[in-house]
């Protein structure tokens, strides 16, 4: 059996607004193992971005226990949930949040800056292997705006993986992109989960959420649904079938 | 290491925002570049009048007999009688702060040497008299004590006289010139002086013993002044009060009487101008404080606006995963290197405008070092107060709230 990278009890998150108070989560529950490929899906006002920064340590939970890689995340202070997402998850946004008038490789090397154990030399190796793996090792030295919305997300998954996170998590990452675009990007998110590389990925998009192996659908704040994909579609298959586009 | 990364987060993102960076810099460049100018142009003209009035002699004591009144009517003190030989002597004989002291007597006429001549003023002293001017000799010498006792007809004569009465060039010394008619050897030549504070023409003069001009010029037994010098500039005021303690016994004037002289000296003179020029630099410091205080408020709107555009930034920082005290690191490194060399830039750009203000423009310049200290310290904190405080607001956002921030 895997190893469980995430799991998550009863999950409750609230916000108070003025007098009333806002249930974003009501409860929920769920594992996801080392090597998954999990959509989140709902539509807006489900919690679905509540559950994802929860995901991400980026917010904590009013209830319930959230563990990542064998970490309990609640309780934890500020700057012990920021080495979390430093050393154990990769952020992937829709917008990609790409420094402005900074190369791809400078990008990509970002949050290395902030773990002092990585060297001056091995993080510039890994931001260059980052981005071979996403297939941009002849964009080294481009800048956002020299970089097509695909490059771009590409180099923002490159500096996802740069510090060998135990899962990635993606923001409607496909979200900005045309559905050609859009289909690479998840054809390079499949390769690298043959790679073993366990991926969360929130959309609304059921076309995407095809691709993975497991989706979770949530509504109100409760899942309503989390079913394994028995007929998970290859992006590089569905590639060859879209039209080709005339030149 | 952690701090060493920081130190190239914050240096890239210094020379990504070039334009950003220039205009920050520019108001601290400003700020403190004119405050050092103008405190430079303010201290400069206050020391250019203080250093003429020393070389006018800053310890010298004058003693003039003050206005009497007679029958309600205050007569002017250059008619009174009432400052004597004896006062002289009284005052050489009992006050121990002065060095030297001069009795002495003037009056106005015409220097005659054969077709030319020249009005001008004639001063009877006593040797002491060039020591408590801190006036050189040019050439010749001075008349001794034993010239004063014959009361003997010679004189030194200034520059402007020697230029005016011998239009030839030939060497003064040794010629006799005419005095209101009365011969005189020249014995000396003084060092030229040129204009003092006030526009008067230091050269225009002929000195000669003190015994002479009162027998044979003035006709007279009184003194017109008394000249002496302090020991030293610091004794002066002291010095002043015991002048006017023997002057009062000397006059036998009761406590309730006022005093019927006046002593004064340089020192007052100094201050009275000194405080003039105080205005000046206050007056300079007040635009310099205002140009400081806008320089200061620019910092603080580019500061404040930079890390608030840049929110997005250190949302994205945040996740991944620069913690809250690295963004605040960061920001306060940035803004101390940009105060800092903004600052240094400052002091440079200050001290050449000065420089330029000095030789350019010829007008007297001292640069003070506090004006240094102040801007440069008034410019650096403000600039790192407002990178620190809007990017410490940030830093206490959650990430989430800093990434959706537009």
């Amino acid at each position: 059996m895997s190893k469980e990278i995430i799991k998550i009890e009863e999950l409750k998150r609230s916000f108070t607004m003025g007098t009333e108070t806002v249930h974003a989560l009501r409860g929920i529950s769920f594992t996801i193992k080392k090597g998954e490929f999990v959509t989140i899906m709902g539509s807006s006002g489900s919690g679905k971005s509540t559950l994802l920064n929860i995901l991400g340590c980026l917010d904590q939970p009013t209830e319930g226990t959230y563990e990542i890689d064998g970490l309990r995340v609640k309780d934890l202070s500020k700057n012990q949930l920021a080495t979390i997402r430093n050393e154990k998850i990769g952020f992937i946004f829709q917008s990609y949040n790409l420094l402005p008038r900074t190369s791809a490789i400078e990008n990509v090397e970002l949050p290395l800056l902030y773990n002092s154990k990585v060297s001056t030399v091995e993080r510039r190796e890994r931001a260059i292997k980052s981005l071979e793996m996403v297939g941009l090792a002849d964009r080294l030295h481009h800048t956002p705006s020299q970089l097509s919305g695909g490059q771009q997300q590409r180099v923002a998954i490159a500096r996802s993986l740069v510090n060998n996170p135990v899962m990635i998590l993606a923001d409607e990452a496909t979200g900005n992109l045309d559905t050609r675009t859009s289909y690479e990007i998840m054809s390079l998110f499949q390769e690298l989960n043959s790679k073993g590389i366990t991926i969360t990925f929130v959309t609304h998009e059921p076309d995407i959420a095809a691709f993975s192996n497991r989706t979770i659908i949530l509504k109100d704040g409760n899942i309503i649904k989390d079913y394994s994909n028995q007929n998970k579609l290859s992006a590089d298959k569905e590639l060859t079938n879209l039209p080709v586009e005339e030149h | 290491m952690r701090l060493l990364n920081l130190l190239k987060i914050a240096f890239k993102a210094i020379v990504l925002n070039k334009m950003r960076t220039l205009l920050t810099m520019l108001g601290i460049i400003i700020g403190v570049a004119s405050v050092i100018t103008m405190l430079a142009i303010g201290e400069g003209s206050k020391e250019s009048i203080r250093s003429s009035i020393s070389s006018m002699g800053s310890n010298i004591i004058t003693i003039r007999p003050g206005a009497d009144v007679r029958g309600g009517v205050r007569g002017s003190a250059s008619e009174m009688q009432t400052l004597t030989f004896k006062n002289y002597e009284a005052i050489k004989e009992q006050a121990t702060l002065l060095s030297y002291i001069s009795p002495m007597v003037n009056g106005g006429g015409q220097v005659i040497n054969g077709s030319s001549n020249w009005p001008s003023t004639i001063y009877g002293v006593n040797p002491d008299y060039l020591k408590i001017k801190v006036v050189d000799l040019q050439s010749g010498s001075m008349f001794t004590d034993a010239e004063v006792q014959s009361a003997a007809k010679v004189a030194l004569i200034g520059q402007t006289v020697v230029d005016n009465v011998f239009p030839d060039g030939k060497e003064p010394v040794g010629q006799m010139i005419r005095f209101n008619n009365i011969p005189f050897k020249v014995i000396g030549v003084l060092e030229e002086k040129g204009e003092n504070t006030f526009g008067q023409d230091q050269d225009d003069v002929v000195i000669a013993p003190y015994t002479t001009v009162q027998k044979r010029i003035l006709a007279i037994d009184y003194l017109n002044q008394v000249m002496a010098s302090a020991v030293s500039e610091e004794d002066a005021p002291e010095a002043v009060t015991q002048v006017t303690e023997i002057m009062r016994e000397q006059h036998k004037l009761t406590d309730n009487e006022e005093d019927d002289f006046s002593v004064r000296s340089m020192e007052e003179l100094i201050s009275t101008f000194s405080s003039t020029t105080e205005m000046l630099t206050v007056l300079l410091v007040a635009v310099a404080s205002i140009s400081l205080l806008i320089g200061g408020i620019g910092i603080m709107n580019i500061m404040y606006v930079s890390v608030k555009e840049r929110t997005r930034e250190i949302g994205l920082r945040m996740a991944v995963g620069g913690k809250g005290s690295d963004i605040l690191m960061q920001f306060l490194i940035e803004a101390i290197l940009i105060s800092i060399t903004g600052g240094l830039l400052g002091v440079f750009l200050g001290l050449g405008a000065t420089f330029f203000v000095e030789n350019f423009l010829n007008w007297p310049t001292s640069v003070a070092l506090y004006s240094i200290i102040v801007s440069f310290a008034v410019c650096a904190v403000t600039g790192i107060f407002f990178g620190w405080y809007p990017a410490r607001k940030a830093s206490a956002l959650d990430p989430i709230t800093a990434l959706r921030y537009e």
